[in-house]
């Protein structure tokens, strides 16, 4: 079956402009496929009561009127996104609706206004469509620790689809989402991205504003496109990105048009390998599947050299410290005063804190906010969280170097394809090495993306990742889009859940 | 006090800034709104929301810093102090630890008639915390969070005073500055002004300091004398009987004139600060620095030596007139019109601070014109109104209705009687009705004279010319003797 | 309480480090981390949470065989400064519609267990 939820965001594009479908067909093919597929994902938090939302401005009525396609004067029309519906990961705020970053303790809790990612798709004309579920707070890399149960690989249901934006990943390869926002702290769009088969992109920090997105690590987090091709992806990126008075941490610098990067020639461009990501850890099927990526780009003219980023061997040390310091005063707001989960029962104001929090967070949000707590506590400061801010220093400048070399750098989004559900969670430690190629990336700042690059002989997706110069995610697209027309592994799709 | 200890205080003064919003959002900053109306996400810590520094905030704080003598730091951050209260919505602060908005600075203040300077260590920029009530339910505590977020500098002196009188000086002189340069209102009953002192007693110099007890809850500045004395007292006198000062909280309870020991806590506080990420790094330029400066005014201590040198004033009475810029103004305007400057002084700090302090009112809320004033001290001078009269019965109309003081005087019948006639009868029926008295003065008792001249005021309702009366009296008894 | 340090270079300062030689894993007490981040565990769960964040400092503990000399901390990925908003008034929230969001309120306020006065 070849749905209209099976189209991309600039094939329905394509579609409304010859007035071919109309967005209530669009809706309801992805409602029915949600409906059909999402018992067995548990990709989606809540669909039910989630109204679709989508303004309407006054300019609306003259599409329709507008025979030919062509663009004409109205803003929405000239928006490749006008109505495309997009999921929205739940730690992302949207007026109206339940925002619980997949935890108890945010149950219920209705935003009470848009983040400006969410404003920008609405003054794009896109449809926000649905929540997607997500580790507890993007604490995670399989979704196994949301309060609302894991969400599956679509590949395999037994397996994991990655996290923390598990459910993004999931809904958008299994065809119940056209395209997704996820959000990036250490590689919680790309490895995702990679375990499902789809394009995840975490954009340069400050790139896009990270008003409205609930905080996990402040100095980390970007919110990010995750779409079934590298088109999707930059023109997801042309609509978010962007300077926003709300967020001091944003950047004030001009957003090309990113489509403009597409389809052009990748002869002479230099990408660099770093040794370090090639070491003891990386699967076999992987590191193979990356063999092959190489040599297609070869075959395109890019010209492949070995760099060194020799501080990478810290950088998850550096990340473990860093992220849950922040993370634990991001989430100390939770404190069952003004909303939130309360334990009732509670007779003093510190039990009442205790208990709520205590009640409220899952195990893997109290090991951060723990570790976290103690990172910065009295005596440990200097010895944790301000070592970890000096090399991440050095991590950062490890990529300045490299970029004095080479235009990206390849590596692996992750070290293997999709794991067990279940096979990790005992084992903190574990979990935490799942994101050893994809957390450099958020220390240094700079863009990265996952692309589609295999599939493993269980036929699991592999993923590739490029990483580019601050600001330079035209030059990330350049070279995706010119492997993923040379290859055929966007075009997969996973099939039908079995019942 | 016993002369052998020695005492060392510090002050740490939060003044709220008087810019129209909060510090990271757009709320406005209203006092006495209804509770939580002056909210949004940000100031409420809502999920999502970011702080974003409000540049009328920063340039306040920049003004009080340079006009307190003291420097940017080269490079300014933020920084969250972490804890957990219900009037704290994100549970941190934003506050700044090691790269404070203004480091050092000084200040004068005249103490046993000597000036002395007391240096200033650092000035920062932080958010105020919400309001928590106790005093609405018997079960349960209510959180206000319409002043979370409202912009604080804490300018922290070095603990160089030593004694409550110092302090209490510090803190007007301090108030001076801050509010002739337009950084705050430091109106005390809206909490524009709040102070935590520091104080440690130690025998001798060679001592180390004390231990170090911190005071809070000090809501005037009368207060902070009070508290100081209260707690010197009770330190020295723990020493004397060779008991040890802990080093602890304690607070001021106004009503029974004393400090309360706040129970230790049971983990000290670690506060956790690290760099604020959610905000950058801020500069300031050479430029911005002296702009600031050329823009700022006359400072209360410039203007002191220039009212003593232009108008002849004592330093004394100087120092009183300059410590508010809308009382300089004031003389200023008066004596622009008026050579009688000494009369000026002597109204505004006798009779028009006497209705302010009684009041608790500033003196901008008086609404006086100068012209008012000059004219009620012109009857006074002419002769048509007693200056007594003027000060209880005119000047207390004037103020409460804001009209022309020769009118109220008519229509009230207060002018002054100079008249001889009308007074040579008031005499007459005073000696008349005391012959005692009267007797009394006959026989050599001077002072019995005053006695029928007051008969004569009373009788009068102050309105006679108590000198002209004096002199008529004197002049009808001598000639009964 | 007492000023923080002020620092005169673009370094940021923390409190002073018990231990600055010390190889092994930092001494580290749940139950008093706990209570600083208010977090209720169940006794049962205590011991299990200790040794697997005990495990997670070993491994990051890794990090003290850099040498950071000299070497300035990164906070901000990007090098943004000045960043203001200007002193303009924007609309409040709706507080009564907010909160049906909360778990306790009393009209407008928000409502929490009575808080000691902590004084004795």
């Amino acid at each position: 079956m070849n749905s209209l939820a099976d189209k991309t965001a600039s094939e329905l594009s394509e579609l409304y402009k010859k007035n071919s479908c109309t967005q209530k067909e669009i809706l309801d093919s992805l409602t029915q496929a949600i409906h059909s597929k999402d018992g067995k994902l548990n990709a989606y938090v809540k669909f039910e009561q989630t109204r679709p939302i989508h303004r309407k401005p006054p300019a609306t009525k003259a599409r329709h009127q507008n025979i030919g396609g062509q663009a004409s004067a109205d803003g929405d029309l000239r928006s490749p996104l006008w109505g495309v519906p997009i999921a929205i990961k739940d730690n992302i705020c949207v007026e109206g609706q339940e925002a619980s970053c997949a935890s108890k303790i945010l149950q219920n809790y209705i935003a009470p206004y848009n983040a400006t990612v969410i404003e920008k798709l609405l003054d794009a004309g896109a449809v926000i469509f649905g929540r997607t579920n997500m580790d507890e707070f993007a604490f995670g890399s399989s979704c196994e620790t949301s309060f609302y149960g894991p969400a599956k690989n679509p590949w395999d249901l037994a397996r994991v689809p990655g996290g923390s934006s598990g459910g993004s990943a999931a809904s958008v390869a299994s065809r119940t989402a056209i395209a997704a926002l996820g959000s990036d702290t250490g590689g919680s769009i790309r490895q995702p991205a990679a375990l499902c088969g789809i394009v995840g992109l975490k954009p340069t920090y400050g790139r896009v504003s990270r008003y409205g997105l609930i905080a996990f690590a402040s100095s980390l987090d970007q919110i990010g496109p995750m779409t079934r091709d590298v088109r999707d992806s930059a023109l997801l990126l042309n609509v978010i990105a962007g300077y926003d008075p709300k967020d001091s941490t944003s950047a004030d610098v001009p957003v090309p048009d990113y489509t403009s990067f597409l389809g052009q020639s990748i002869k002479g461009m230099k990408i660099g390998m770093p040794k370090e990501y090639f070491k003891e850890g990386l699967s076999k099927e992987v590191g193979e599947a990356i063999k092959s990526a190489v040599k297609k780009l070869e075959g395109l003219g890019a010209v492949v050299s070995e760099v060194s980023l020799p501080h990478t061997e810290h950088a998850v040390n550096v990340y473990y410290i860093v992220a849950p310091s922040e993370a634990s005063s991001n989430l100390a707001r939770f404190d069952g005063v003004r909303f939130g989960y309360r334990n009732k029962s509670a007779q003093t104001l510190k039990e009442m804190y205790e208990k709520s929090r205590g009640d409220g967070f899952g195990a893997e949000a109290k090991r951060r906010i723990i570790l976290g707590t103690f990172a910065l506590s009295s005596g440990y400061y200097d010895a944790y969280y301000l070592k970890a801010m000096k090399v991440r220093t050095k991590i950062k400048s490890d990529f300045d170097e490299a970029f004095k070399k080479v235009d990206v750098l390849l590596t692996p989004t992750a070290p293997s394809p999709a794991f067990k559900i279940g096979e990790k969670t005992e084992d903190p430690l574990q979990m935490y090495l799942s994101d050893i190629y994809t957390i450099s990336a958020n220390l240094a700042g700079v863009p990265a993306i996952s692309i589609p690059c295999g599939f493993s002989k269980n036929n699991l997706p592999i993923g590739l990742q490029f990483l580019a110069k601050p600001f330079d995610e035209g030059t990330l697209f350049k070279v995706s889009h010119a492997f993923e027309q040379a290859t055929e592994f966007h075009k997969q799709k996973p099939e039908e859940p079995s019942s | 006090m016993n002369s052998k200890y020695l005492t060392t205080i510090g002050l740490e003064v939060h003044v709220q800034l008087n810019s129209k919003t909060k510090i990271f959002c757009g709320c406005e900053i209203r006092f006495g709104a209804p509770p939580n109306s002056q909210v949004c996400p940000v100031c409420l810590g809502l999920p999502g929301v970011l702080p974003v520094l409000n540049h009328q905030a920063f340039r306040l704080g920049l003004r009080a810093v340079l006009a307190l003598r003291g420097t940017p730091s080269k490079r300014i951050k933020f920084d969250r102090k972490n804890y957990y209260y219900p009037d704290l919505p994100k549970g941190y602060q934003i506050s700044q630890y090691d790269c404070p908005l203004g480091q050092g600075g000084a200040l004068e203040i005249e103490t046993e008639g000597r000036l002395k300077k007391i240096r200033l260590t650092r000035a920062h920029l932080e958010e105020d915390a919400g309001k928590l009530m106790h005093d609405i339910s018997a079960a349960a505590s209510h959180v206000d969070l319409n002043r979370a977020g409202t912009p604080l500098l804490e300018i922290v002196s070095e603990p160089e005073l030593e004694t409550p009188e110092e302090a209490y000086q510090y803190l007007t002189h301090l108030k001076a500055i801050i509010k002739s340069i337009g950084v705050s209102e430091c109106n005390m009953e809206k909490g524009h002004l709040r102070c935590d002192a520091n104080v440690s007693v130690r025998k001798n110099a060679s001592d180390l300091l004390g231990k170090k007890v911190e005071i809070k809850n000090l809501n005037s500045f009368k207060a902070v004398k009070a508290a100081l004395q209260y707690e010197i007292k009770r330190q020295t006198e723990a020493l004397e009987k060779g008991e040890a000062i802990p080093q602890e909280t304690r607070l001021w309870d106004d009503l029974k004139q004393k400090t309360l020991s706040m129970r230790s806590k049971e983990e000290a506080h670690d506060y956790r600060y690290f760099p604020e990420p959610d905000l950058v790094p801020f500069f300031v330029t050479q430029e911005e620095i002296d702009r600031e400066l050329a823009s700022l005014p006359e400072l209360p201590k410039e203007k002191a030596e220039r009212f003593a040198r232009d108008y002849g004033l004592t330093t004394y009475d100087a120092g009183l007139l300059t410590q508010s810029s809308g009382i300089a103004d004031f003389f200023e305007d008066c004596a622009s019109g008026f050579p009688g400057h000494k009369t000026i002084v002597n109204w505004v700090i006798g009779p028009i601070s006497a209705y302010l302090n009684e009041a608790s009112l500033e003196f901008e809320a008086l609404k006086l014109a100068p012209e008012t004033l000059i004219r009620l001290i012109k009857l006074v001078e002419s002769g048509q109104l007693s200056f007594q009269t003027a000060k209880e019965k005119v000047f207390p109309e004037v103020l409460k209705t804001h009209r022309d003081p020769e009118e109220v005087m008519k229509e009230k019948g207060l002018a002054q009687v100079s008249d001889e006639g009308a007074l040579d009868a008031w005499i007459a029926e005073a000696i008349q009705a005391h012959p005692k008295v009267v007797s009394d003065f006959k026989s050599g008792k001077e002072t019995a004279a005053m006695f029928l001249v007051g008969q004569v005021m009373k009788k009068s309702r102050g309105t006679a010319n108590p000198g002209k009366v004096q002199e008529l009296m004197k002049k009808k008894l001598k000639e009964l003797v | 309480m007492t000023p923080p340090p002020i620092s005169n270079d673009s370094e940021a300062i923390g409190p002073p480090l018990a231990d600055e030689t010390g190889g092994g894993v930092s001494e580290f007490n749940l139950k008093h981390i706990a209570s600083l981040a208010r977090l209720h565990f169940e006794e049962k769960d205590l011991k299990v949470f200790e040794s697997q964040v005990a495990g997670i400092l070993k491994f990051v503990d890794e990090l003290r065989k850099v040498n950071v000399d000299g070497v300035e901390p990164t906070s901000h990925p990007l090098p943004l400064t000045n960043v203001f908003r200007e002193d303009e008034i924007k609309p409040s929230l709706n507080v009564e519609e907010f909160q049906k969001n909360s778990p306790q309120v009393r009209g407008r306020f928000f409502e929490v267990p009575k808080v000691i006065e902590d004084k004795s």
